[in-house]
C-alpha cells in the first residue's frame, strides 16, 4: 500500500448526499478491468457526454480542478456496494484524501487499505473549504496533513480532524496487515482449537 | 451483565484484543462470488500466502453470469473470463464451488442459508454489500472490500471495531399487501439511507417474530442501504424447523447440541442498545420508490414529491436531479405512472415464497402487452422447486420470462440491462443512477407489487388485485 503523508492541491466540491459506489464506478467497468487503469472511468455516467467529450457542466471537469488531489462530498459518501474499485477509481483520477461529513462504512474501510484517506468533518466546515476554493478560483491551496491531522482552508484556518490511530498509522507506514495479522498465528490456531472443542457443530458441519 | 444477540456472537469471535478499540475477529464463513473471487483467491497466492482454512470457504458463480434461458458459462463472454479464473483458483486452493448448473449453485445469499451454510452463532463474510442479508438466520454476517477479503481468505480472521448497536421493533400485524420488502421499505424511508452508518441493527418486535425466514432474509438485505451493514434477526424456532436437514446444517448429536447453543443466542430482556426504534405496523402500506436512493420512498398512495417542500437547499437539489432522472412530475400520485420493464428476482426477493406472493398476483391475469417482465429465481433449488409447484408456468402463462439463475438485472453486470430511460419496478434493493443499466429507471418494491405493476402497465397497488 503506498504511504500517505501530507497532500496539497485545490479541493473540488462534489457536496450532494447519497452518492453512491455505483455511479462512481459502474459495475461494467470492474467485469473488464482490472485494479489499475480505472481512472478514466471514474464518474463516468456524469462526466462525459453521449458523444465521449467531457460534459462541462460536470464539476471535476472544471479546468481548476482537473488535477485535483482532494475531493469534498456530501454526506454518507461511498454508500452502496462494497467494490473496492470505487477507490481505485478514485485514486485513478488523482485523488488522495476525500473529506465528506459521513461515508459508507465498506467504502470508508476499503480507502484505508488503498492509500486513500477518509476524512470526516462537518457539513459547515466542508461548504466553507468549497467556498474558499472557489473565491479563489482553485489557485489556492487545501491541504490534507494526516501526521497533524488537520486540514489547513485555503484561508490558512487549521481544522482538527480525528483518525483511528491503528489506521491512521498502518496508513502514514504503508503496512502490510495481513503480515500484521498473521504475528497472531499461535492465537488463531489456539482459539481455532478451542471453539473446536466448545463449538463442534460449527465444523464439523463442514467437514469434507 | 445483559447482551445483546449481537454481543452474544461478537464477544466470543475475539481472538485477540487489538488495542484501541480493535478485535481481531475470527470468521467462521467466508462466501465468494465470481466478480471478485478468482481474483482474491489469486492474489492471496501472489502475496506469497496460503488459503488458511478452505474448508470453511465456499464459492459460487452469480453477478457475471447469464439468466438467459438456455445460457452456457459462455453465453456473457466477460464473465466467463471470471468464471474460468473462479473455477481454476477453487480447484487450486481445495475452496468448495457450486458451479453453474449445479444443484447448490446459485445467488451467494441466496444459497448460502439455503444450504445450511451459514448457521446461528456464526460469523460469515463475504466480498458484497448484501452480505447482511444472511444475519436473517441470526448469523453476524456483513459484506467487505477485496483487499479485506484477501485478508480473511489468508487468515480466517478481520481487524475490527465493534459497531454500536440498534434495534428497531415493528410492532403489530402486517396490514394488507404489506411484505417484508414494505416493512424496511419504510424504516429506510422515515429514518434515511444513513440511519445505520457504525451500527449493527437487530430487528425485532411481534411482526418480525412473525415472519418466515424468507421473509428476514429480505428483511435483513436491505440492512446495508440504510447504511448498516450488519443486520440481524434473533434465532428462534422458525429458524430451527427452516435449518433442519439441510446440506451443512448439523446433525444428530450436533444438531442438539448446536440447537442448545442457539436458543442462548437472542437478546437479554434487559439488553440495552445505543439506539432503539420502533415502527408501529399500523403506518406502512405497500411501498415504491420514486428517486435514485432507496430513502426515496412513498406509500404507493402517496404523490411525488415537490422539491419545493424540501427541507433544505441541499434536499431540494438532490430531489431535483432525482426527478429529472426518473423523468417524474412533482405532485403527481406515483399509482399510474407507466411502466416499461418489470423484474422479480435479486438476493432481496427470489426465494420461493417471493416467487409465490408474485404468482398469486398473476395467476388468471396478463401481463400488459408493453411491458417487458422476467422473473430470475435465485438459486438453483429455488427454480426446481418453483417449477414442482407449477410457478413456472403461471408465471409464463401470464407473460413472464422464466430464466435461469443469477444476479440478472440487479446488477447489470452479465450483459443484461435495462434500455436507457425505460421505468422498471424491481424486487432488487438498488434505484441508483444506472444501477439496472445506464439512464434505466428503477422503481424498488415488493414481488406482489411488481407483479401488480407488470399486470396494470403502471405502478399499481396491489391491494386492488385481491384474489
Amino acid at each position: 500500500m503506498d504511504k500517505f503523508i501530507t497532500v496539497s492541491g485545490p479541493a473540488a466540491p462534489m457536496l450532494g448526499a447519497n452518492i453512491d459506489t455505483d455511479v462512481i464506478i459502474p459495475i461494467q467497468r470492474l467485469v473488464g478491468t482490472g485494479r489499475t487503469g480505472l481512472g478514466p472511468y471514474a464518474f463516468e455516467r456524469m462526466r462525459y457526454a453521449k458523444d465521449g467529450s467531457d460534459n462541462p457542466d460536470f464539476v471535476l471537469n472544471r479546468p481548476q480542478y482537473r488535477d485535483s488531489p482532494i475531493l469534498l462530498a456530501g454526506p454518507n459518501f461511498g454508500c452502496g456496494s462494497s467494490r473496492e474499485g470505487a477507490v481505485w477509481a478514485l485514486m485513478g483520477m488523482g485523488f488522495r484524501a476525500v473529506i465528506a461529513p459521513s461515508f459508507g462504512d465498506i467504502f470508508f474501510n476499503n480507502c484505508f487499505q488503498n492509500g486513500l484517506l477518509p476524512v470526516r468533518l462537518p457539513e459547515d466546515v466542508i461548504r466553507r473549504i468549497a467556498d474558499e476554493t472557489e473565491a479563489a478560483q482553485g489557485a489556492r491551496h487545501t491541504v490534507v496533513d494526516l501526521a497533524r491531522q488537520v486540514v489547513v482552508t485555503p484561508d490558512g484556518a487549521e481544522i482538527p480532524f480525528t483518525v483511528d490511530a491503528r489506521k491512521r498509522d498502518a496508513l502514514l507506514e504503508g503496512l502490510d496487515d495481513i503480515a500484521l495479522t498473521l504475528k497472531q498465528k499461535d492465537a488463531i490456531l489456539a482459539w481455532q482449537t478451542a471453539d473446536r472443542a466448545k463449538r463442534a457443530w460449527a465444523w464439523d458441519s463442514v467437514e469434507r | 451483565m445483559p447482551a445483546t444477540l449481537f454481543d452474544k456472537i461478537w464477544d466470543p469471535h475475539v481472538v485477540a484484543d487489538l488495542g484501541g478499540g480493535w478485535s481481531l475477529l475470527h470468521c467462521d464463513r467466508v462466501l465468494v462470488h465470481d466478480l471478485s473471487g478468482g481474483r482474491a483467491l489469486q492474489e492471496v497466492g501472489e502475496a506469497g500466502y496460503a488459503v488458511a482454512r478452505p474448508d470453511l470457504v465456499f464459492a459460487t458463480p452469480d453477478h457475471a453470469v447469464s439468466s438467459a434461458p438456455g445460457r452456457t458459462s459462455e453465453t456473457f463472454p466477460t464473465g466467463a473470463r471470471l468464471l474460468a479464473g473462479l473455477r481454476k483458483r477453487a480447484a487450486e486452493t481445495g475452496v468448495r464451488l457450486f458451479d453453474l448448473g449445479q444443484d447448490g449453485n446459485g445467488i451467494v445469499h441466496v444459497m448460502g442459508p439455503e444450504l445450511g451454510i451459514v448457521l446461528p452463532g456464526t460469523v460469515l463474510v463475504c466480498g458484497d454489500s448484501h452480505t447482511c442479508t444472511n444475519g436473517g438466520v441470526g448469523s453476524l454476517a456483513f459484506g467487505i472490500g477485496a483487499s479485506e477479503l484477501r485478508h480473511v481468505l489468508a487468515t480466517q480472521c478481520l481487524p475490527q471495531k465493534k459497531p454500536r448497536t440498534m434495534r428497531i421493533r415493528f410492532e403489530g400485524e402486517a396490514p394488507p399487501g404489506v411484505t417484508p420488502k414494505d416493512m424496511i421499505l419504510a424504516a429506510i424511508g422515515r429514518f434515511g439511507a444513513a440511519a445505520g452508518t457504525g451500527y449493527a441493527v437487530e430487528y425485532a418486535g411481534s411482526a418480525v417474530r412473525a415472519l418466515s425466514v424468507e421473509g428476514r432474509l429480505t428483511l435483513c438485505n436491505l440492512s446495508i442501504e440504510m447504511g448498516a451493514k450488519i443486520g440481524m434477526v434473533a434465532p428462534d424456532e422458525t429458524t430451527f424447523a427452516w435449518l433442519k436437514g439441510r446440506d451443512f446444517a448439523p446433525k444428530g448429536a450436533s444438531w442438539e447440541s448446536a440447537l442448545a447453543d442457539w436458543r442462548a443466542l437472542p437478546s437479554d430482556d434487559d439488553a440495552v442498545f445505543d439506539r432503539d426504534l420502533v415502527i408501529d405496523m399500523r403506518d406502512i402500506a405497500p411501498q415504491i420508490t420514486w428517486g435514485t436512493s432507496p430513502e426515496q420512498v412513498l406509500p404507493v398512495t402517496g404523490r411525488i414529491p415537490d422539491p419545493a417542500d424540501a427541507p433544505d437547499a441541499e434536499k431540494r437539489a438532490d430531489w431535483e436531479k432525482a426527478l429529472a432522472y426518473m423523468g417524474l412530475t412533482a405532485g403527481a400520485p406515483i399509482a399510474g405512472t407507466k411502466v416499461d420493464w418489470v423484474f422479480i428476482g435479486s438476493c432481496t426477493n427470489s426465494r420461493i415464497e417471493d416467487l409465490r406472493a408474485a404468482a398469486a398476483v398473476l395467476r388468471g391475469r396478463k401481463v400488459a402487452p408493453h411491458v417487458t417482465a422476467w422473473v430470475v429465481p435465485g438459486s438453483e433449488r429455488v427454480k426446481h422447486a418453483a417449477e414442482a409447484e407449477g410457478l413456472h408456468d403461471a408465471f409464463r402463462a401470464a407473460g413472464f420470462e422464466w430464466r435461469e439463475p443469477g444476479c440478472a438485472l440487479c446488477v447489470a453486470a452479465n450483459g443484461e440491462s435495462v434500455p436507457a430511460g425505460a421505468r422498471c419496478v424491481s424486487t432488487s434493493n438498488r434505484n441508483f443512477v444506472g444501477r439496472q443499466g445506464t439512464g434505466a429507471r428503477t422503481h424498488l418494491a415488493s414481488p406482489a407489487m411488481a407483479a401488480a405493476a407488470a399486470v396494470a402497465g403502471t405502478i399499481a397497488d396491489v391491494r386492488s388485485f385481491a384474489a
